[in-house]
């Protein structure tokens, strides 16, 4: 081939990564850092697209030995190494192998891996990061254990390889027409050598049986119907103990003194033990306090109430959010550090004929997960074993081998489902509490249990924000500079000194990727120093961001009287990519993703913005009091717009009739998943516009439970979302489902509320703004 | 102290004070019944005392009277024409909600076998799901009253 084709090109630079990345990934014979794919729908032909799970810890394993076992009788049994919160990823990612393979899917079993890196790759479920990193390693799974089922095969009857073929869980010898099934070539398959990476062959896209399809369900499903799923809240151990802890409400705080007596008092209370904390950078470290331990929750936390720990606040105690945010605006409206320039912005602001300059700002949001953090340890013969609804396993797990001085072999972290996390259970530190406290009690097993109150108080919360955006329009009204500061303290302060800004991957969540066709460009951050600690909670700075670019789009389309979504696209401006790694002043973070094939793409961001307001009939004729906005972002190597419809009656309540959701998520596995994700993204998007709301008073959290941090219950809208998804061949990078749902939805419905009353949300939530 | 739990004779020694969700969970080991809340604000908990929908961490022990159900008895098979219809839908997503609004709807439809829309938003707005599945909840209540 020629040095000019592209396909080529694309071939030449995914090896010499390949050779980088051996140095990275885990040694061992057959542990390979895979990234294959075939090239268009060129069955035979094996290419790669470069993805980030190279560079994460663990990288990524495609070895079938490791993930795929058959058994006599034919039962498939393949390993599901991420975590199931709700996306359907234990479905998904073997479904991929099963596709490969050609098993039929009412014969696999599934089971979880516990967190161990080395072993199955990387298992950080951050960052949307499952399918868009492992779809293609998993097919190359997939294809290995059907090469060498078709070998064994082959060996069997003595004939060529070539002509025999994997169907439907058993291998056909074409030209005979003879069968054996995966069972019966087990035993043969597995003493066979791992094909080589660059000998394997993936399925040709039409002969495709599941991916794309939709009609597999969660393998949980009936589980979870008949309450048979097991969370970590559920789990049970022989002789087991249950702790409620009470920590300071205060980050930091120190218990001074507390009625131990009273507390053993209490039937079923057997012990009372105090927890250290660690000072910031405490990364999940426990945030101390005070343990009773019980034989049942409720005893433990009748124990807890009758403790009365007098606390020393310590230095955070003076933490006030509602100031905090004023003190946020005023960095705001002042010059910051420039994170990325283009043009000359301030010859361009001086000399604009219009200037409009807008504020948004965004509190302190919590994930409140059904399922509040649990977790249990047992601590035998120097082995610990723990259960835990852990979103990021093998960090868990290597954080509780630090925290207790084992060897991370001595250490087995047990997966459970997760009953929601959307961030939260990334941060380990329930499991660590359930180590250190089963620890303490001798090896006993223990449940240490977070209450919803615990949960609400004791997160990792989204960050505090404010955003000053100031538009420069020339005489033709076309927007020829864009200043925008980004002012919010950083979750880096849990792994190092606080940075006192927002960090260069937090800022590639729709700042620094602002794919606007503007000559004179301006982004900056203000200072802003943590005081809790922060978390990513689903699409994490995206939400702030997108509110604060998509809502000022729509305000300066309505001061110049152009239809927003005509304007937005305008705004976006011609196909092309948009590369920000030129203009950055330090790094641009592309989600851990490399450049080529995760680029910034506004033909993608044009052609979901186009989909949703041709799907959902923008500029139809509505009902009084009704309005329709409309907002896009790009995140996760995902491109989503929605245009949300709103009502708002005259007493000022508002709900939400109808949502059109355009998502172009690349190449993709489950339609039905992205769907429900996106029926979910709008709930969730519409508590955070609505509702939600952590204010901090005196260092502590104000709220605790749903009657004071409310989240969205049936009949508030959101009932009516219809998903469109823009299809893909197999080329197409994967982008990221679970979190760029999030992104578009609280300015689209803002922009709809303007479009029904005129009024315009520059605060969220919206709580009774719209109210008399 | 005795209850009548899924249909059988269940004797035990607590804390009379101790709520039904406690009991149920950490002592019989029914973890079918979710701890969402602790205060009658989410439905996680939900079961039913003689049919009839109740937050069971807000209900003591010492005050059931009648018979328990719980999502682990509400159907012998698991295809109480609600499980069904939440499968056929593929309600979830993280599951967790999901016994509890299941327990919840079926309490309405043995009440009301033709909820209106509006009947089941109301029957049903004390059920959270943080994962927002509420559309498909709703979409599965109806099918579920239809086939009956
Ligand atoms: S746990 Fe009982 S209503 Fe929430
Ligand atoms: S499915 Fe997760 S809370 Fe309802």
């Amino acid at each position: 081939m020629a040095t000019t084709d592209p396909h080529r090109q694309t071939v030449i630079s995914n090896l010499s990564r390949r050779k980088v990345l051996k140095g990275i990934v885990s040694t061992g014979g057959l542990v390979l850092a895979a990234r294959v794919m075939p090239r268009g729908a060129q069955a035979g032909i094996v290419e790669a697209y470069a993805t980030g799970a190279g560079a994460m810890s663990g990288g990524t394993v495609w070895n079938p030995q490791v993930f795929v076992s058959i058994a006599p009788d034919g039962t498939v049994t393949i390993v599901a190494h991420r975590s199931e919160m709700g996306t359907g990823v234990r479905t998904s990612l073997p479904l991929l192998i099963a596709e490969e393979m050609d098993a039929d899917w009412s014969r696999v079993k599934i089971v979880q891996a516990p967190g161990d890196e080395k072993t199955y790759g990387n298992q950080d479920n951050d960052g949307s990061r499952s399918v868009r990193h492992f779809i293609q390693p998993m097919r190359a799974c997939g294809a290995a254990a059907r090469q060498m089922l078709e070998q064994a095969a082959a060996t069997r009857w003595g004939v060529a390889t070539a002509e025999c073929q994997a169907s439907n869980h058993t291998i056909v010898h074409r030209p005979s027409g003879r069968s054996l099934g995966f069972g019966e070539l087990a035993a043969l398959a597995a003493k066979l050598p791992v094909p080589a990476e660059d000998t394997l062959r993936l399925k040709d896209p039409s002969g495709f049986r599941y991916i794309g399809k939709g009609t597999v369900p969660m393998t949980d499903l009936h589980d979870i119907t008949v309450g048979k799923a097991i969370y970590a809240q559920d789990v049970r151990l022989p002789g087991m103990r249950y702790a409620v802890i009470a920590r300071p409400p205060v980050l930091l705080g120190k218990a001074v003194s507390w009625n131990a007596d009273a507390a053993l008092k209490v039937p079923g209370v057997l012990k009372i033990l105090s927890i250290a904390s660690t000072p910031m950078p405490a990364k999940y470290a426990p945030l101390g306090g005070i343990a009773v331990i019980a034989t049942s929750t409720w005893a433990a936390t009748k124990g807890r109430e009758a403790l009365g720990v007098v606390w020393d606040d310590g230095e955070n105690k003076s933490y006030d959010s509602d100031a905090y945010a004023t003190e946020l605006a005023v960095r705001a409206r002042a010059p910051g550090k420039i994170e990325r320039d283009e043009g000359d912005i301030d010859h361009a602001l001086a000399n604009a004929a219009k200037v409009i300059e807008r504020e948004y700002c965004i509190p302190h949001g919590h994930h409140a997960s059904m399922e509040a953090p649990a977790a249990v340890a047992r601590i035998s013969n120097g082995k610990a074993e723990v259960w835990a609804c852990a979103q990021s396993p093998a960090g868990a797990r290597a954080d509780i081998a630090a925290t207790l001085g084992l060897e991370e072999t001595d250490v087995t972290l047990n997966v459970t489902l997760l009953g929601g996390s959307f961030g939260r259970k990334s941060q380990c530190d329930f499991a660590l509490e359930a180590a250190v406290i089963s620890r303490e009690m001798g090896g006993t097993a223990v449940k240490v249990v977070w209450t919803r109150e615990d949960d609400i108080r004791h997160g990792f919360y989204h960050a505090i924000s404010y955003q000053h955006v100031t538009a420069g329009i020339d005489a033709t009204g076309k927007v020829i500079a864009w200043r925008q500061r980004s002012v919010a303290p950083s979750f880096m302060a849990n792994f190092m000194p606080d940075p006192g800004r927002q960090s260069a991957g937090e800022l590639g969540m729709g700042l620094t990727d602002l794919a606007f066709d503007v000559p004179n460009l301006r982004l900056e951050t203000g200072e802003a120093k943590a005081h809790v600690r922060l978390g990513w909670f689903r699409s994490v700075n995206n939400i702030p961001h997108a509110f604060a670019t998509q809502s000022m789009v729509a305000e300066v389309a309505a001061e110049l009287g152009r239809d927003p979504k005509d304007f937005l696209l305008e705004l976006i401006g011609r196909p092309r990519v948009v590369d920000p790694r030129k203009s950055v002043s330090s790094e641009f973070v592309n989600y851990d993703d490399p450049w080529e094939g995760h680029v910034i793409d506004t033909a993608r961001l044009r052609g979901v913005v186009e989909l949703a307001a041709a799907k959902a009939g923008w500029g139809r004729t509505l009902p009084p009091g009704h309005g329709l906005g409309i907002a896009v972002q790009r995140s996760f190597g995902s491109y989503v717009a929605s245009v949300v419809e709103v009502a708002v009656d005259a007493k000022g309540e508002l709900s939400v009739p109808r949502v059109d959701t355009a998502i172009d998520c690349g190449f993709f596995i489950n339609p039905e998943r992205i769907r429900s994700q996106i029926e979910g993204a709008a709930v969730m998007g519409l508590t955070v516009a609505k509702h939600s709301n952590i204010r901090f008073k005196d260092g502590r959290v104000q709220q605790s439970n749903f009657h004071d941090y409310p989240v969205l219950r049936m009949g508030e809208g959101a009932m009516d979302v219809r998903t469109h998804i823009v299809p893909h061949g197999v080329d197409k990078a994967s982008g990221g489902v679970g979190e760029p749902g999030l992104p578009p939805f609280a300015p689209a419905l803002a922009n709809a509320v303007f479009a029904a009353t005129g009024k315009r949300i520059r605060n969220l939530p919206i709580g009774a703004q719209l109210k008399g | 102290m005795k209850l009548r739990i899924n249909q059988q004779e269940r004797s035990f020694e607590v804390d009379p004070q101790m709520p039904l969700m406690w009991l149920l969970r950490d002592e019989l080991g029914l973890t079918g019944t979710k701890f969402g809340c602790g205060m009658g604000l989410c439905g996680a908990c939900t079961v039913h005392i003689d049919g009839k929908a109740v937050r069971s961490c807000i209900t003591p022990v010492s005050s059931v009277t009648g018979e328990v159900t719980t999502i682990e008895g509400l159907s012998a098979d698991g295809n109480h024409p609600l499980q069904v219809s939440w499968r056929e839908l593929n309600v979830p997503q993280c599951g967790y909600c999901q016994p509890g609004q299941i327990m919840n709807a079926a309490a309405l439809l043995a009440a009301n076998a033709k909820p209106s829309d509006q009947e089941i938003v109301e029957a049903m707005s004390g059920n959270i799901c943080r994962c927002g599945c509420y559309q498909r909840i709703f979409a599965a209540i109806k099918s579920a009253a239809q086939e009956a």
